[in-house]
Formats: C-alpha cells, sequence, structure tokens
C-alpha cells in the first residue's frame, strides 16, 4: 500500500467482523505497525527518550501534564516536544519511554479510536479504550526488552459514570486504574512525592492546574531529565483538561502566567515549603 | 462428454447488468447535492441505525442505494482504505479521487469475475473550500465511475430526478432550500403517489466547508424539521457542535442533556468492566 497504489480494494479490506483499524493493519499492512517490519540487530540502541507525566483527578474531571525534554542519555535531544496528546474527544494520552515509538503509537491509538466510531456509529467505552490500548502495549513488549519501552498513561472522562478516571499500564499491558492521581517516567518519584502533598479530593480545576504544574517543577527540580518551565524560551509544560465538555488544553497565555508566579513562589523557597 | 452452452460475451455482460440494476430499481433514491457552505446527502430511508450515508474521512463521505449487506462491505472497506492512507501518508493525502478509482476497480471485477455482481449503486463526494470545488464521484455496478457536476441521484427514479434535477438545481443555494427541493422531488416517484416526506422516514446529513478537520455531521429533530420547512427562517446547520456529552457526528437542534442524563444512568446501572482490575470499583461521581 505505501509503495504504489493498490489498483483495487484488497480482499481483505472487504472482510467482515473487525471494527479495530489496529487489528485491520496487523493482518493487512503489519510493517505499519509501531516497531513493526524492521529486522532488529543484538544489542540496544540510544533514542530520545520522553519523561515526566502526571494526572490528577479533580471535581469535574482530570488532567494529564507533562513536560517538554526529550534526552537522548545525558543529552537534550528536543526541547519542545509534545507528550500529552488528546486521542479522542473525551481523553487524553500522554507517553513516557522511546519517543520515536511513542509517537507511532499515539498515532495509531488515535485511528483507532476515530476507525471505531466511523465504523460503529457510536462512541467506545472509556474501559474499551484503556484495554485497546492496553493491547499495544503488549504488542510493544518485543520492543521494550531491547530498551525501546514505552509506558503511557490515559486518561478520559467516563460518560457513563459522569467522572474523570485514570489508568496506568505496565510493560506487558497490564491496565491498572489509579485512585486520584498518578506519574510516570523518570522524573515520578519526585512528582508523586509532590502529589502526595498537594494533591486533595475534589479540587476546583483551575487549583488542580496549579496542583500539576508545580508537581512537573519539583520533578524538573531533582530529575536532569525533566524540563522545567523555560522562561527564556517560553516553553510551558502541556496541560490537558479532560471533562464533561472533551478535551481542553489549557493555553500558552494561562500557563505563563501561572509558571512566572510558581517560579516566583520558589524564589528562596526552593522546596515549596509551606 | 456434454459441452456447457455457449453463451457469448454480450449476453452474459447483459444479463448481469440486467440483473443488478433490476436490484438497484427496487431501492428508494438517494440525492447528493452541492450547496453554498457544503453538500448535503438525503435519503429515503425510516431506519435509523442502517444508515445509507456515512463518513468516511475528514471531507469525503459516502451514500448508496441498492443491497444493504454489499454496500455496507464496501463502507467499511472505504473507511479502511482512507484510514490506512491516512495513517501512512498524511491526512491531506485522502482523496475522493483515489478512492472513487479503488471502488471502480473493485466493483470492476466483482462485476465480471464473481458468480453475482453486487446490486449497488454508489456516490462518492469530497466538499472542496469553496462549491466550485465539490468533488461528487457516481460509481455504477459495473464499475463505470464519472465525476459529476453539483448533483447526483442514484437508485430506481434516477433517471426522473436527474432530469427534475438539471431543471431546477442551481449552485450556491442554501442548504435549506437544496433540502426543500430534494425532499420534494424525491416525494413524487413515478409509479407512486406524490407524498410530503417527513423528516422521520429520511436519511440527511452534510459535509460542512466552514468545519475544520472532521466535517460530517447527521440531521435530525427539530433542527431537520426546520430547515425542511420552506416557511421556516432557518436555512442553514452551525459550525459549532451541540455541547451535550457524548458522539457528536449528529446536529439535532435540541437541549439533549436531560435526555443525555437519563441515557447515562442506564448505563452506570448496568454497568460491567470486563478488565479484572476494574471490576470492582465505584465509577460514578455520586459517591461510593
Amino acid at each position: 500500500m505505501s509503495g504504489r497504489p493498490e489498483p483495487q480494494l484488497p480482499t481483505s479490506f472487504r472482510t467482515a467482523g473487525s471494527s479495530s483499524f489496529s487489528e485491520f493493519l496487523g493482518a493487512h499492512a503489519a510493517y505499519l505497525l509501531p516497531g513493526g517490519g524492521v529486522r532488529w540487530g543484538e544489542g540496544t540502541v540510544e533514542v530520545p527518550h520522553g519523561t515526566t507525566i502526571v494526572a490528577l483527578t479533580f471535581a469535574g474531571g482530570a488532567i494529564l501534564a507533562g513536560d517538554r525534554r526529550a534526552t537522548m542519555g545525558s543529552y537534550i535531544a528536543n526541547r519542545d516536544m509534545e507528550k500529552v496528546f488528546a486521542a479522542d474527544e473525551y481523553s487524553a494520552v500522554g507517553i513516557a519511554g522511546s519517543a520515536g515509538v511513542a509517537i507511532e503509537m499515539v498515532k495509531l491509538f488515535q485511528v483507532e479510536l476515530e476507525h471505531y466510531e466511523k465504523i460503529e456509529g457510536t462512541l467506545l467505552s472509556l474501559e474499551g479504550k484503556a484495554n485497546r490500548l492496553a493491547s499495544m502495549i503488549r504488542g510493544n513488549l518485543g520492543n521494550a526488552m531491547r530498551g525501546l519501552s514505552v509506558l503511557p498513561l490515559f486518561v478520559g472522562f467516563d460518560l457513563a459514570g459522569g467522572v474523570g478516571r485514570i489508568f496506568s499500564y505496565d510493560l506487558t499491558g497490564g491496565c491498572y486504574e489509579e485512585r486520584s492521581h498518578h506519574s510516570v517516567g523518570s522524573g515520578s518519584l519526585f512528582a508523586r512525592g509532590a502529589l502526595k502533598k498537594l494533591w486533595h479530593p475534589d479540587m476546583p480545576e483551575s487549583q488542580a492546574v496549579d496542583v500539576a504544574l508545580e508537581v512537573l517543577y519539583d520533578a524538573a527540580d531533582d530529575d536532569s531529565a525533566t524540563g522545567g518551565p523555560d522562561l527564556g524560551r517560553q516553553l510551558w509544560p502541556t496541560c490537558a483538561v479532560v471533562s464533561t465538555a472533551g478535551v481542553a488544553f489549557v493555553d500558552d497565555g494561562a500557563l505563563e502566567e501561572r509558571a512566572r508566579e510558581l517560579v516566583a513562589a520558589r524564589r528562596n523557597n526552593p522546596g515549596g515549603a509551606r | 462428454m456434454t459441452f456447457p452452452m455457449y453463451v457469448s460475451p454480450e449476453q452474459l455482460m447483459k444479463d448481469r447488468a440486467d440483473y443488478a440494476r433490476k436490484g438497484i430499481a427496487r431501492g428508494r433514491s438517494v440525492v447528493v447535492l452541492s450547496h453554498a457552505t457544503g453538500i448535503a446527502f438525503v435519503a429515503q430511508n425510516s431506519s435509523a441505525t442502517l444508515h445509507k450515508i456515512s463518513e468516511i474521512y475528514d471531507r469525503i463521505a459516502f451514500a448508496a442505494v441498492g443491497k444493504y449487506n454489499e454496500f455496507e462491505n464496501l463502507r467499511v472497506a472505504g473507511i479502511r482504505y482512507a484510514d490506512l492512507r491516512g495513517y501512512s501518508y498524511d491526512r491531506s493525502d485522502v482523496t475522493a479521487r483515489g478512492l472513487a478509482n479503488a471502488y471502480a476497480q473493485t466493483l470492476g471485477t466483482i462485476f465480471t469475475q464473481e458468480s453475482k455482481p453486487y446490486e449497488v449503486e454508489m456516490a462518492v463526494a469530497q466538499v472542496g473550500w469553496e462549491a466550485g470545488s465539490d468533488q461528487i464521484f457516481r460509481l455504477t455496478y459495473d464499475g463505470s465511475v464519472t465525476d459529476e457536476r453539483g448533483f447526483v441521484a442514484m437508485g430506481g427514479a434516477s433517471e426522473a430526478l436527474t432530469t427534475a434535477l438539471r431543471e431546477r438545481w442551481e449552485p450556491d443555494l442554501a442548504l435549506g432550500e437544496v433540502l426543500c427541493l430534494a425532499v420534494d422531488l424525491l416525494g413524487d416517484e413515478p409509479g407512486g403517489e406524490s407524498q410530503q416526506l417527513g423528516a422521520d422516514r429520511l436519511e440527511v446529513a452534510v459535509l460542512d466547508r466552514r468545519r475544520p478537520r472532521r466535517t460530517f455531521r447527521r440531521l435530525r429533530g427539530p433542527l431537520l424539521d426546520a430547515l425542511l420547512d420552506a416557511e421556516h427562517p432557518t436555512l442553514d446547520v452551525p459550525t459549532e457542535d451541540e455541547a451535550r456529552p457524548g458522539l457528536h457526528d449528529t446536529l439535532t437542534g435540541e437541549d439533549a442533556a436531560v435526555e443525555h442524563a437519563a441515557e447515562r444512568g442506564d448505563a452506570a446501572e448496568g454497568h460491567e468492566a470486563t478488565n479484572p482490575q476494574t471490576q470492582r470499583a465505584p465509577h460514578t461521581s455520586d459517591g461510593e
């Protein structure tokens, strides 16, 4: 398909049954799957890694935020990379790990959800989306053993229950639901410590955005692979809010204002003691 | 030893074409019309779930008449084609022309090689950024494809409809006007008495050229009633989706929040998760 145009739709296009794009891709063009069709040698390769992603719930939904740095060893490979994406209208996914594989996986996940919507004429349930992502992560296990692991954090608004929910994963495709908050990536230990102290049940949205930014600030403070707010280049963390209105990204103007306040508040109080 | 009876290729093709045409002529008609702000699709269809019109990609949609299982098969194939192409190249590289060609080849092969031709007739339309750049392709059972200007009528009464449309359709009509025109024409099919088709017996959708990304929207409810009412001032659809939670592929013009809340309650009631990790957990906003 990718080389020359097909003269007609191959029979596999007309096979009835599956509404899953990734299943169709696996059967028809497996080389297009993330990390597919490549003959791997021995050993590991050095590739850019995305770092810290945090998620937390608030009164009307959930927030997913990530820093902008990608590193390759001790070298900063990218300063303004995006790691938090809208998966569809009501869910967002953030990815830590090998950047290239992660981007491909998000791309496939986005098409997967839209494909289902178009074929079935209805939305996939939030758990259904979380389970599809789990099977994609399981499919990447071979890559993970070669050092190309990808670990997502999935956040969505559950239309059936009317709440924001957070799902975390392990490399073998295990999908776990997190109460209240979670973090993944190299700075996740520091982020988790900060989250425990800063998160409160039923926070309003604006406070939850502030907490997400402060948690990423703390992660960047202690983890060299996580980027803090970059005042010089005007780079702020990506922050997605998932609520009954769908996925919305906090705009740069608001992020800048909050980040500047945060940096000012940490002057002479680097740990944020309160 | 017996010899199969000789049938000339001309006769063979003619028999197959007659067979397909008969099947298609039994179906109710569908019209596709370009208008000032997009492309409208109107089908006579009393089912709210078995669609004759479907979204294919961002600016491409599909309409068909004939046997449901056969065009449904082609619809799914078209969505797979478009999504695969968009996934491996870019969203902007998916075109109606490419899809129409693939459909034409497929229908042509089925017509000559399978034991029975598909009894379908389809239209593939791509909405442009202005009315002049709309593309509408019409595909028939034998794989022939034509590039139509402005409108297409398919189904049993397609010839009468096309003649009438040639007289009455003009470029840059408003959506409300083309919908009234379509319903007018679909209502008086030859052989039957003239009737006024209500919104409940119609399937209506648009590709709205003013929207970014996915432009396909189905029209239902009070919004469709208002558009079909020639007296009513509503002539076009809003470019903003409705605020109600859920799938936003339909514009109804009604405040569906109440109805949806009830729906949500039902869903939460019988909620059973597949993932063992989430089976015991409470997932509703009103506490444990």
